[in-house]
């Protein structure tokens, strides 16, 4: 296949006698985005690094190819089609924001002119024309963040890897980052992302591949993966234990919590659904004093891929 | 584009940028020059009497010209420490990581770095060299030949020491030992024949402080600047110089090539 972005397969890493990556297969078509969604330690950081050059994967891996280049025999090539944006800021805190950005420029081989054009097209696209000139010591979280991406897009990549984009970043933050994102692939970019938010993953990824244990547990769509559990559910709560006893009664094919005096009834979330349940409260006499409609989210994918009994131990040192 | 003109382009960038840090923060390299001029002005000034017996009578502005190579061969040492740090600090940042997954030339950061501190290195004897001066130090008849070939050793034994000084920046998981790491190439000196001839030495000790690489590159710029006798020193120091090179060079390149940590 031609028009995959990123091709990986059987990829593996261990350190020592420590599997991280336990043969994960990966395949991002071009202008999409992808989300490797696990917990801390599941090998999303590694598995970036392994696909961005910077540290080789283990043996048995198979083929990689990212860009349509061979990541073995060819990283030179892989390196000039692709932009990262790891989870630590990579941005020289000595310098400016704007040295930071003509810095790329010129590694990038631009003219003067051209780069200095680039660097404040992207400084006011990013909203730092105004923190340019200062030290990038002095920027906050979020601006740090701004100018790493920034830099990673000087050269105008095809495919872009971001490391936890959002990790650490205010919910205004955050949000404005997912704009930047979303804007990437309207351009026409390839975004590998990874994340530990289940939102995240939901909110912009077109597939999303759940890594656990050093093997991708679930691949789809967010749709597709929640559809792999089944979660969704009405929860009425009670004051009245009373209330609560005549509640389990009336109704079937219910579980419930006796000390919270909450009821879980199975329900698809539909109006027809709530109005059975709700008929059946009312012939009973019964009134809830809370009702909420829990439809199935990533989370529940998540709990159900990952709560196997075999959670490893976080590594003593986190594999970055 | 070549891939030396690749080279060329990306190690001038790198240089670009070590330099700027260096513009942007003159203290760090300004700091490590107080020990060579404090103990310039403390061995002339205060044991100046007793350091100009030593060696052999005359008065204290014989001393200063018997010290003063010394002393500029160890502001290099002294500026590796720097060099040393500043490489620590670059390997631990995300910015080194950057650089790694982008198509430029490999070598470069490392080029970037070892052209600069060579070029600070010779700075900085120009600035503690003229300390000297101001103090009386003045060059016996040497010819232009002779100060060419003088700075082309100061340069030759901070490119040395340069390579060596980036292979323990790399090897340094943080900038304290990165420091420490360095210190021997500011103690070596204090051994070496700076600041008293070798022959006033204990006898175990003369072979030590004779070879190690400080001491010939300091009589080869004493004879280049002073007229004394250079004898094979400055083939020694020449043999010193393009060992640790490619001892540094090779050292650092094995560490660069490795998965970062």
């Amino acid at each position: 296949m031609t028009d995959l972005a990123i091709a990986a397969y059987g990829l593996r890493k261990s350190y020592g006698d420590k599997t991280v990556l336990d043969g994960v297969d990966l395949a991002v078509p071009a202008g999409t985005i992808y989300a490797l969604l696990g917990p801390n330690g599941a090998g999303k950081t590694t598995a970036v690094k392994i696909l961005s050059t910077l540290i080789t994967a283990g043996p048995g891996t198979g083929d990689i190819r990212v860009g349509g280049h061979d990541l073995a025999t060819d990283p030179q090539a892989v390196r000039a089609a692709i932009g990262v944006t790891g989870q630590f800021s990579a941005v020289d805190g000595l310098i400016t924001g704007e040295e930071n950005m003509l810095l790329m420029a010129d590694l990038h081989h631009l003219s003067r002119s051209e780069g200095r054009r680039t660097t404040a097209e992207l400084l006011e696209r990013f909203d730092l024309a105004e923190a340019a000139k200062k030290p990038t010591s002095t920027y906050s979280g979020g601006m740090k963040r701004r100018l790493d991406i920034a830099m990673t897009l000087v050269g105008g990549p095809r495919i872009i890897f971001l490391d936890e984009p959002t990790t650490g970043l205010d919910p205004r933050s955050r949000h404005t980052m997912w704009g930047i994102i979303r804007e990437l692939v309207s351009d026409g970019v390839t975004v590998l992302l990874t994340t530990q938010y289940l939102e995240e993953a939901d909110e912009l990824a077109d597939r999303i591949g759940v890594l656990h244990n050093g093997t991708i547990a679930a691949e789809g769509s967010a749709d597709e993966l929640k559809r792999l559990v089944p979660g969704g559910h009405v929860r009425l709560r009670f004051t009245d234990p009373a209330a609560y006893r005549s509640a389990v009664s009336a109704l079937r094919d219910v579980t419930g919590d006796d000390e919270a005096l909450s009821l879980q009834i199975p329900s698809d979330g539909s109006q027809r659904a709530l109005r059975s349940v709700l008929d059946r409260l009312d012939s009973a006499g019964v009134e809830a004093d809370e009702l909420t409609v829990h439809t199935p989210d990533l989370d529940d994918v998540f709990f159900a891929l990952t709560s196997s009994a075999d959670i490893p131990d976080q590594p003593k040192e986190a594999v970055r | 584009m070549s891939s030396l003109s690749l080279a060329v382009r990306d190690s001038s960038t790198m240089l670009r940028r070590n330099l700027l840090h260096a513009r942007r923060y003159p203290s760090m390299t300004l700091n490590l020059l107080l020990t060579p001029v404090m103990l310039l002005l403390l061995f002339v000034y205060i044991f100046g009497d007793t350091m100009s017996a030593g060696i052999g009578g005359g008065d204290r502005s014989a001393y200063i010209a018997y010290l003063v190579p010394g002393i500029l061969l160890m502001t290099i040492g002294s500026t590796m420490v720097g060099t040393a740090v500043s490489v620590s600090g670059d390997m631990t940042e995300g910015i080194m990581a950057r650089f790694r997954t982008m198509a430029i030339h490999r070598g470069s950061v490392l080029f970037g770095h070892v052209a600069g501190s060579v070029l600070q290195a010779v700075i900085s004897v120009v600035l503690v060299g003229a300390v000297g001066v101001a103090m009386g130090f003045r060059s016996t008849d040497a010819t232009a030949l002779e100060w060419i070939a003088a700075f082309g050793l100061l340069a030759l034994v901070a490119l040395a020491f340069t390579w060596i000084a980036v292979g323990m920046g790399m090897a340094s998981p943080n900038a304290e030992a990165a420091s420490n790491n360095a210190l021997p190439l500011i103690l070596l000196p204090l051994i070496s024949s700076a600041f008293t001839p070798i022959d006033s030495m204990p006898g175990w000790f003369q072979p030590i402080a004779e070879y190690q690489p400080f001491t010939p590159a300091i009589e080869t710029l004493r004879g280049l600047l002073l007229g004394t006798g250079i004898g094979n020193s400055g083939w020694i120091t020449i043999a010193w110089c393009l060992g640790l090179t490619v001892l540094g060079h090779r050292w650092s390149k094995a560490q660069f090539d490795r998965d970062p940590r």
